[in-house]
């Protein structure tokens, strides 16, 4: 009772998902501050290299079901399986990783339970709320903190009223801090008996997928495009520029929704948080959303033809210039340089 | 004999019925605040939004919803297209467009007491309006821009107790009892067959939604609310009477059998706590020219320092 329960997604390899590592990192802080557990969810099929993997996490329950039935993810099979688990457990806190499986998942399962759900958020902080109005105090609330409204706000939701209190993040956005051993959590099984013939209406015919190809949150290295690229074939000389470097390419939504560079290289609230030792963004104006999934990185720079840009508020090293023009000769003086 | 009679009138009734019936299709579309082009006059000058400043726009993945939804028609005899908008009365311009590019016909759920609805409320106004359609197929598109949550579709098929397809691509196949379709994932796609009735919500990444039809501009381009009518200051009674077609029902909560605890802030477990508007503070940082000594010096530094090579 009054747990956090943080939902494990469990990759294509049978390993839990970088962002459910992540989750659970956050959650053992927030737990410590609540003096409550932390108890982790695990639907899916050979997870026994997923539950060695959680040893390290301070769970003190993992609520395991291992059946071939749960894997690749199926909307109503996990929904009944986590409804039915939190109806009984009464978690405080509930967390999923705002991936395609926690945004499919997580939405259904607050609508069934009635209880408040926020997402994509940047921030989790325990606090308290006075409501004026309804003259109520409540005590260490969870404050779900995100950008809003095109990214112009920065809003803080709580559910004062509903349990549990439920939150999507993205990935990369907690940090992952495994801790050392303490005691091993106990494993309890999920009855299977509770999915119904109507729960495996939808059957999945056909899979591709592909081993994954950019590394964004591993790169030292980050070189970033905006919608100031102007196009998709200008953003060659980032490619360029990130080979001589090291580096890897990232986009902003804006970028990414104009067709300059793919889905997997957004990088921002919506995409993914990066944290390099340097961060060079090329033509990007710098909405919140993009700055919150980036503004921890060691050193930025900021190539923009405008002083305004909200990203020079941030860089290290500001070029006002045409990017086109800057790029090429940031490639010709650092192959100068190095000879 | 008598057996095989009744057993073939049956059959035949049971075709014909069905041949009657219409395969319907609701396509939930919203009204948004274009986010994406945000202006410098966007923030009030005590730090709030000026919605004004922004122009409304027919969300983005919505586009690729009624898309979706017209070219089920097209594969499909028999099928209406009913696209349910829930905001403002003006986002009846949201139900017009959707005519102009195809739909048959649109529902607009207006009421003060959906203001401030969290997903969660307005995902049950919403299933409140479609269970008075009751549709064989509800497409919405994945997300809205001025939330970007992408919960409001999941929402609704759990209180119609649907199941859901997200993150849809791809139509493959469409019969009367099933459909075939290809959804996106993050690493790659998953094709996944499907019953009615049934949710799907679709990815940005699915066709773009066909232009509008210029003969339908030229038959629905009057086609108003009632409430439009009226701030027109225009008798709609014989209007309405000879166009029926004209018509866009607008919808309150009472029409929709929605209880009003359920909806607006009274309905929604989520508050707002705090909204602070974005202050940046300036670091320290250094500036530098297009110039090439300029980003010679910037290499330099870069280099001096280790941050690269």
């Amino acid at each position: 009772m009054k747990n956090i329960f943080v939902y494990c997604e469990v990759t294509e390899e049978h390993r839990i998902a970088d962002v459910s590592l992540e989750l659970l990192s956050k959650g053992r802080k927030l737990a410590d501050e609540l003096g409550v557990d932390l108890e982790a969810v695990v639907l899916g099929v050979k997870l026994e290299k997923a539950l060695e993997q959680l040893r390290f996490f301070g769970i003190s329950v993992i609520h395991l079901a291992d059946h071939e039935k749960l894997f690749p993810y199926r909307t109503l099979m996990h929904a009944k399986l986590v409804k039915t688990l939190f109806e009984k457990e009464q978690p405080e806190i509930a967390l999923f990783g705002a991936t395609s499986v926690g945004r499919d998942l997580a939405p259904r399962i607050a609508s069934a339970l009635r209880c408040g759900l926020t997402a994509d958020c940047t921030g989790l902080v325990i606090g308290d709320h006075t409501d004026e109005r309804k003259k109520m105090n409540y005590k260490n609330l969870l404050y779900q903190i995100r950008p809003a409204f095109g990214g112009n706000i920065i809003a803080t939701i709580i559910n004062p009223e509903t349990r549990p209190q439920m939150a999507t993040v993205r990935e990369g956005v907690m940090k992952l801090e495994p801790q050392t051993l303490k005691n091993a959590p106990v494993v309890k099984e999920i009855d299977l008996q509770l999915i119904r013939p109507e729960d495996e209406i939808i059957t999945i015919v056909h899979r591709h997928i592909e081993p994954p190809k950019v590394n964004l949150k591993g790169a030292q290295i980050l070189i970033a495009g905006g919608y100031g690229m102007g196009s998709k074939e200008n953003f060659a000389i980032l490619y360029e520029l990130a080979e001589l470097l090291g580096a890897e390419v990232g986009g902003t939504r804006a970028a990414v929704d104009a067709g300059f560079c793919g889905h997997e290289r957004q990088i921002g609230q919506t995409g993914v948080t990066v944290r390099p030792k340097l961060y060079i963004a090329c033509g990007i104006s710098g909405a919140v959303q993009h700055r919150a999934g980036m503004d921890q990185s060691a050193k930025i720079i900021s190539i923009n033809t405008s002083h305004q840009a909200p990203i020079n508020a941030i860089a290290d090293y500001v070029v006002i210039g045409d990017v086109m023009k800057v790029i090429p000769k940031m490639i010709q003086s650092y192959k100068k340089q190095i000879n | 004999m008598y057996c095989f009679f009744y057993t073939f009138a049956a059959v035949l009734i049971k075709t014909l019925k069905k041949y009657d019936m219409k395969f319907k299709i609701v396509v939930l579309a919203k009204q948004v605040p274009d986010t994406r082009n945000v202006g410098k006059d966007a923030m009030k000058e005590d730090g709030t939004v000026n919605r004004g400043a922004l122009p409304a726009i027919y969300n983005p993945d919505d586009l690729n919803a009624l898309e979706v939804a017209l070219q089920i028609k097209e594969k499909r005899n028999n099928t209406e297209i009913i696209v349910v908008s829930m905001g403002p009365p003006r986002a009846a311009s949201i139900i017009r467009e959707s005519i102009f590019r195809g739909a048959d016909k649109g529902y607009l759920l207006t009421d003060r007491k959906f203001a401030g609805s969290d997903t969660l409320a307005t995902s049950y106004a919403l299933s409140k309006a479609i269970e008075k359609i009751n549709p064989d197929l509800i497409v919405c598109g994945l997300q809205a821009i001025d939330g970007d949550t992408a919960q409001v579709g999941p929402q609704i098929a759990e209180k119609l107790h649907m199941p859901q397809v997200t993150y849809v691509e791809k139509i493959e196949s469409i019969d009367d009892k099933k459909m075939v379709l290809t959804r996106r994932l993050e690493r790659g796609v998953e094709t996944v067959t499907l019953p009615f009735p049934a949710l799907l919500t679709v990815h940005g990444s699915a066709c773009a939604c066909r232009p509008i039809n210029a003969k339908r501009m030229l038959k629905y381009k009057h086609a108003h609310t009632t409430s439009e009518l009226q701030e027109q200051n225009r008798d709609y009674t014989d209007i309405f009477k000879e166009h029926p077609y004209l018509h866009i029902e607008e919808w309150n909560a009472e029409n929709v059998g929605a209880e009003e605890a359920k909806l607006g802030l009274s309905g929604s477990p989520t508050k707002v706590k705090e909204i602070e508007s974005v202050v940046l503070t300036q670091k320290e940082s250094k500036r530098f020219t297009e110039k090439d000594q300029d980003v010679d010096q910037l290499m330099k530094e870069l280099l001096e320092t280790r941050v690269i090579g």
